[in-house]
């Protein structure tokens, strides 16, 4: 038993470690689709963020800096789709994909000089509760953004459900042209939400850059971006559900490779694609009851609204 | 508001500047060094007659871009080495990210028609292309690394990474407190294999007891699972890494978690100065220099190659200075071994994974045993993934 429990806190800090960065991703564009956008730039948004973090970060040393820089850099990609899609009304899947395709050439192409080169891996314990047996390397041996995203997804719930502004910005997502009739600026609500979806992807693209493996590789998010997408419809638009999925994601590419390690035969193609088969199965069972989706896919999702034409 | 032509124009234009950022970007890059060519470019098409004056032109086409700080970056380093080395006599170009496929039969055809007498292809998918291309220009000469096929005017070559892999397991082995060693793997397939093999023996042979487990990332390139795959052996008591893949993520992990780890195809040290105990790195320049003097001197035959520590094509570098004293020692002797041309990594006695001996003693293995290698030696845990 206790070599079992040995075995299990690294597994399960690694766990929470892999969940973060889809988990801050998943938040910024659930926010983001509630208020109608679909933004399927994320992958673009978080290689941008990881790229100005890490610049940043190298040429300042203050990792507080290089996330501010992520958060710029994701805001400013989502301010660019934003006045595509808002003002000039582009199509949101095809302005989507347009960023997450640019996302990856910019900042390949601005990367160059940054590639070969590292920061100080630097290992964060909290004082005193990361020495608590088992419960502290699991729970308090983390990065202080992994508590930082806990915090938001707490705001997050509180705002959407409880706050005014919240009923606003889904008033926006679920019938635009009542909220726009009731004298609320549709145009500008949602502004706000994409910028806020590009910051939070933008700290996820610093997150990986800056603290998961501290250096910059062309294309190093490896499509996270896509499975916070796949996250937000998984988590039927919950924060709290998308906590839980982020660590089931993270935790079936953990698990698959803790088995490896302890010698375990699972044929390794199988496992590579176990968390994409996990989005396929959850998509999968929550299309069978479309109740659940209705209840809570935003009803405007994806359709542009033009307040000079309403 | 906008009406829908309007519309459809600016989205078509929107992708249109995405694509040429991504195009400038992604897309190849051709760099000549050597200032202006002299006017004789063009006759290169029409006729093959006797080398005219003019440096010999020396076309490299990369897998990667020539930053990846690992594979292709040691490619640029041997191409950058033969320039200095043969001066005005010489005229290098590189194309980098060609993707493997039809794209770099194009590439390489282009090259050929440039009049590039000599033109390197760095990776196993170039292959196919490469004989296709090589059969329409019998006056150029081929070279594809990692290959097995060869032509009248295309000849392959390769470095043996697993010498680079034993000289690492000797101090692996010195260095472990937990004689658990681990290796983040890409792909099952022989290279792979034999170098987690040779790793092991050449822990083996100062540290009898150390064991080594494989964690199979299934990539070449996934520096986020490479990490996640380093965390787990080291939760599970591994305190010496190496990997088997294309980014430095694993060294990072170990110097995370204050166990050790290598760099590996390039000196990676920069990645984790206190984790790295050393670089197995592949040095191309003997091999580019030999086959460019060849070409200059008329004598180039197409053959197969497979040069390692003898030939200077492979090396451990940079040892930390962390090392003690005896260890270094031990590896500098097998390195002496090897490069008295000793093959001391895989000779018998040799036993596999389930006891059964695969070479008696006194015998080594020869390139055909190495080239297939499926089996995992004494010392290794888990299977090989089928």
């Amino acid at each position: 038993m206790d070599t079992f429990l040995l075995l299990l806190a690294p597994a399960l800090a690694a766990t929470i470690n892999a969940g973060t960065p889809l988990m801050l991703a998943a938040f910024g564009l659930l926010v983001n689709e509630k208020s109608g956008v679909l933004n399927l730039g994320a992958e673009g948004m978080m290689l941008v963020a990881a790229i100005a973090g890490f610049a940043v970060t190298s040429a300042t040393g203050s990792a507080t800096l290089g996330f501010a820089a992520g958060a710029l850099g994701g805001m400013a990609a989502a301010a660019f789709f934003a006045v595509m899609v808002l003002w000039l009304n582009t199509n949101q899947y095809a302005t989507g994909l347009a960023l997450s395709i640019f996302g990856a050439g910019l900042s390949a192409f601005v990367g160059i000089p940054y590639t070969g080169m590292s920061l100080k891996a630097s290992s964060t314990a909290i004082p005193v509760l990361s020495k608590i047996p088992f419960i502290g390397p699991v729970l308090f041996n983390h990065h202080p953004m992994v508590y930082i995203a806990l915090v938001l997804c707490a705001s997050l719930a509180w705002f959407l459900n409880h706050s005014r502004t919240g009923l606003v910005l889904k008033a926006a997502g679920e019938s635009p042209e009542s909220a726009h009739a009731l004298g609320y600026n549709v145009r500008m609500i949602r502004f706000a939400a994409v910028l806020f979806g590009g910051a939070c992807c933008g700290l996820a693209g610093a997150y990986l850059a800056l603290v998961y493996t501290p250096m910059w590789q062309e294309g190093m998010t490896s499509g996270k971006g896509w499975i916070a997408l796949a996250l937000t419809t998984f988590a039927c638009w919950k924060p709290w559900r998308v906590v839980a999925g982020a660590l089931l994601f993270g935790g079936v590419t953990i698990l698959q490779l803790n088995l490896q390690g302890l010698g375990i035969a699972v044929p390794s193609q199988i496992m590579a694609m176990l968390p994409y088969l996990a989005t396929i199965v959850v998509l999968a069972l929550i299309s069978r009851n479309p109740d659940w989706i209705r209840l809570n896919i935003p009803a405007s999702l994806g359709r542009n609204f033009n307040p000079n034409a309403a | 508001m906008l009406d829908l032509k309007k519309r459809s124009t600016l989205k078509a234009g929107l992708l249109v500047f995405a694509s040429s950022v991504m195009l400038t970007a992604c897309g190849e890059k051709t760099e000549t060094k050597t200032a202006a060519a002299p006017a004789a470019t063009p006759a290169a098409t029409t006729t093959a007659a006797a080398p005219a004056a003019g440096p010999l032109k020396v076309a490299f086409v990369y897998i990667g871009p020539v930053g990846d700080a690992g594979w292709t970056f040691a490619h640029d380093k041997g191409r950058k080495a033969i320039e200095a080395d043969f001066g005005d006599k010489i005229q290098t170009t590189f194309v980098e990210k060609v993707p493997e496929g039809a794209d770099a039969e194009r590439v390489f055809r282009d090259l050929a028609s440039q009049g590039n007498k000599l033109i390197f292809g760095t990776t196993f998918g170039y292959m196919e292309p490469m004989l296709k291309v090589a059969k329409d220009f019998p006056d150029v000469k081929f070279e594809h690394a990692t290959g097995y096929k060869t032509a009248p005017n295309m000849s392959v070559y390769e470095t043996k990474t697993y010498e680079g892999a034993y000289l690492a397991g000797v101090l692996a082995g010195k260095t472990t407190k937990t004689n658990k060693l681990g290796v983040v793997a890409s792909f099952p397939i022989p290279e792979v294999i034999r170098n987690i093999n040779a790793f092991t023996l050449g822990a083996q042979s100062v540290n009898p007891e150390v064991s080594t487990r494989a964690v199979w990332v299934s990539s070449w390139f996934d520096p986020a699972k490479e990490r996640d795959a380093a965390m787990t052996m080291i939760g599970q008591g591994v305190d010496v890494l190496i990997q088997n893949t294309d980014s430095p993520a694993t060294l990072q992990a170990a110097e995370e978690k204050g166990v050790h780890a290598f760099g590996w195809d390039s000196d990676m040290s920069a990645f984790g100065p206190k984790a790295h105990l050393g670089s197995a790195i592949i040095n191309w320049e003997p091999y580019y220099k030999k086959t460019v003097q060849s070409v200059l001197d008329g004598t180039w035959k197409s053959g197969q190659t497979w040069w390692g520590v003898k030939e200077n094509s492979i090396d451990l570098v940079n040892v930390n200075p962390s090392v003690p004293e005896d260890a270094k020692k031990a590896m500098e002797e097998k390195k002496a071994q090897l490069a008295e041309g000793k093959a001391i990594v895989f000779a018998g006695p040799l036993v596999d994974q389930s006891g059964k001996e695969v070479l008696p003693a006194g015998k080594e293995a020869d390139v055909a045993m190495l080239k297939s290698m499926n089996f995992y030696v004494k010392g290794v845990e888990g299977s090989i993934p089928k």
